[in-house]
């Protein structure tokens, strides 16, 4: 058995991204038992300086293709490279971070491939399926995050999926593999660069929830913008970050980059407050791993109550003040 | 000139789940669930509609799904869309992303003279963001994915600016292109109370009585639709269930799970209680 694993660099930075280290390590675990094979494949200007590091981690091999026209996403020429990666090794298994750059590549490859592709998994598990021998269990959260599904792909190879940065943990780097490269060869053409990157402009203030020690989040129950402040208010009391769910971003309470869930980003504080919060699957899957959870909420059955440790059942507009005032002359 | 298609899904509104969709397990109801326009189509429509109000090209919207889809195309008309198609087929039932994508790739080359896809990033049913991307590959089209702002428009290219997560990219991308749109690149336009007026009777085809079929040609309310007849080059091996390299093993509904839970009362001594439990943890947490 062999699975592939697609290698990204963090964009602005010449190094690798976490998610490549957190594949590598599933892939790594997910062969073990079979003697399998952990190949890597990256395309791009230039290999990340750190790429050695896989090895640790239970890569084998890395196949690179370095071309400086392709500094940035270009997707075409990318998807030409990595397809004829895969026609050529013939990987059982392909797993991309499911970040903004493995969600626009995982795609188109699989689409030219003619095989399967599962989004977002939150658990990959190899076992017998009917007669097909062992194939790759696929699970991940749907329906807004209200079902858990499992995807098979039977038929066509290699099985494909994404997963996303955080939902497997980095693994130990124990491994003593050799250093092993090798280069593909490719017939570049340069009609497969569609676009022209006029300008990168890099995000100054992008939040790093997944540092965060505390996070206070808001939902739809926290009302409207306006009433965000007080999220905003009781995080600053705490010395917390801010989150929402994704209905508050929505909603236009709060900026994209704040959402914490499936679509958003997954996060293991010591202490999550969840504000107005019903507690979709979808939100729980980015943050049901935080060690201590308090909910607020005025609705008693909400399944929020289901995962948290400390809860409150009551009008955000009025708990929430009093929390404040209480933290300030406690602190 | 060329047309632009937007492709839009009517979905469950996963987002809004109220208490009456639930049942007794504490899972979702998902037959419960009310339907509505998949919110980042509709950020893709809105897309288009700046490109048509700057460029004057023809704005369609295409969606496979059941008849109630039809409801979607005439918010699209109400919106400002030019028409709208309907692709349904029993055949295209239980298809995965691959043929999906497949089918509407199939119904942009009958619709004909597309050079322009926009769609949303992802629907909030399934949340995979792959429709648009296999689109892409199937029509051999440029791609730009997670677009947050339109800006030039020309004959030959389009520049959009991306969220590249931790960079904002600013790209021309050549046609022919697709685009998948997020929510932050617009707010969408409200239905027009002319278009309203204009299309409220719009109907598919088969529902309109055969005396009433010219009135409804004349005034543009007749909705196409699109079968598996129409789509003469598909081969049917690879569409709905039996052509769909993924299958779904099995489906477990979430049920809330009951934990230890220390509940504190809403007043004044609960929330004391609770800021005194909150400094002990937020003090283990700073250490």
């Amino acid at each position: 058995m062999k699975t592939a694993v697609f290698i990204e660099k963090r964009a602005g930075t010449e190094r690798l991204r976490n998610v490549t280290l957190e594949l590598t390590g599933k892939a790594a675990a997910l062969m073990k038992p079979f003697h399998g094979e952990v190949v890597g494949i990256f395309v791009g200007d230039r290999l990340p300086e750190d790429t050695d590091d896989l090895f640790k981690y239970g890569m084998h091999r890395v196949v690179f293709y370095n071309n400086a026209k392709l500094k940035h996403l270009h997707s075409i020429a990318i998807k030409n490279i990595v397809a004829q990666f895969v026609k050529s090794e013939k990987p059982d298994i392909v797993l991309f971070g499911a970040t903004h750059t493995g969600r626009d590549i995982a795609p188109l490859v699989a689409a030219q491939i003619y095989t399967g592709l599962t989004a977002d998994c939150t658990q990959l598990v190899i076992d017998d399926y009917r007669d097909k021998g062992k194939i790759l269990y696929q699970i991940r959260p749907a329906f807004g995050g209200n079902i858990l599904a499992t995807i098979v792909t039977p038929d066509h190879r290699p099985m494909m999926a994404t997963v996303r940065e955080g939902v497997m943990p980095l693994p130990e780097q124990k491994s003593n593999n050799t250093v092993k490269f090798e280069e593909l060869t490719v017939d570049f053409k340069d009609e497969w660069v569609k676009s022209e990157f006029l300008r990168i402009i890099p995000k100054i203030s992008k939040v790093d929830l997944s540092a965060a020690n505390v996070i206070v989040s808001g939902g739809a129950g926290v009302g409207n913008k306006e009433a965000f402040k007080m999220i905003f208010q009781l995080a600053e009391a705490l010395g917390a970050e801010v989150g929402a769910s994704r209905a508050a971003v929505d909603f236009g309470f709060v900026e994209k980059d704040r959402q914490v869930g499936q679509t958003g980003s997954v996060v293991r504080p010591k202490l999550y407050i969840a504000c107005g919060i019903s507690g979709s699957i979808q939100h729980r899957a980015g943050m049901e791993e935080s060690q201590k959870i308090l909910a607020i909420n005025k609705d008693p059955d909400a399944p929020i109550f289901g995962i948290a440790h400390m809860g409150i059942v009551g009008d955000l507009k009025e708990i929430i003040p009093l929390m404040i005032r209480y933290l300030r002359e406690e602190g | 000139m060329s047309k632009i298609v937007v492709l839009a899904k009517q979905v469950p509104d996963t987002a809004n789940i109220r208490g009456n969709a639930m049942k007794e397990d504490g899972t979702v109801n998902r037959a419960a669930l009310p339907t509505v326009f998949n919110p980042e189509d509709l950020n893709a429509l809105e897309t288009a509609l700046q490109i048509k109000d700057r460029t004057g090209r023809e704005v369609i919207l295409l969606t496979m799904g059941p008849y109630k889809a039809v409801e979607i195309i005439k918010q699209a008309l109400y919106m400002g869309a030019d028409a709208g198609y309907l692709l349904t087929d029993k055949k295209f039932a239980g298809s995965d992303t691959w043929a999906t994508s497949y089918i509407l790739a199939e119904a942009i080359k009958k619709i004909g003279g597309v050079d322009l896809v926009v769609a949303g990033r992802q629907a909030i049913d399934g949340d995979t963001a792959q429709v648009g991307p296999q689109v892409a590959e199937k029509l051999n089209f440029n791609q730009v994915t997670y677009v947050t702002a339109l800006n030039d428009v020309t004959d030959k290219a389009i520049t959009v600016e991306r969220d590249g997560e931790f960079q904002t990219e600013v790209i021309k991308a050549r046609l022919p292109l697709l685009l998948t749109v997020t929510s932050a690149a617009n707010t969408p336009r409200y239905p027009s109370a002319r278009n309203m007026l204009r299309y409220f009777k719009a109907d598919i085809k088969e529902n309109i009585p055969a005396e009433k079929r010219a009135e409804y040609e004349r005034n543009g309310w007749v909705i196409p639709t699109l079968t598996f007849a129409d789509l003469k080059d598909i081969n049917e091996a690879q569409i709905g269930l039996k052509g769909s390299p993924t299958k779904v093993n099995a489906i477990r509904d979430i049920a809330v799970q009951g934990g230890d839970l220390k509940m504190y009362d809403p007043q004044l001594d609960g929330v004391k209680a609770l800021v005194r439990d909150l400094m002990k943890q937020y003090v283990e947490v700073q250490s």
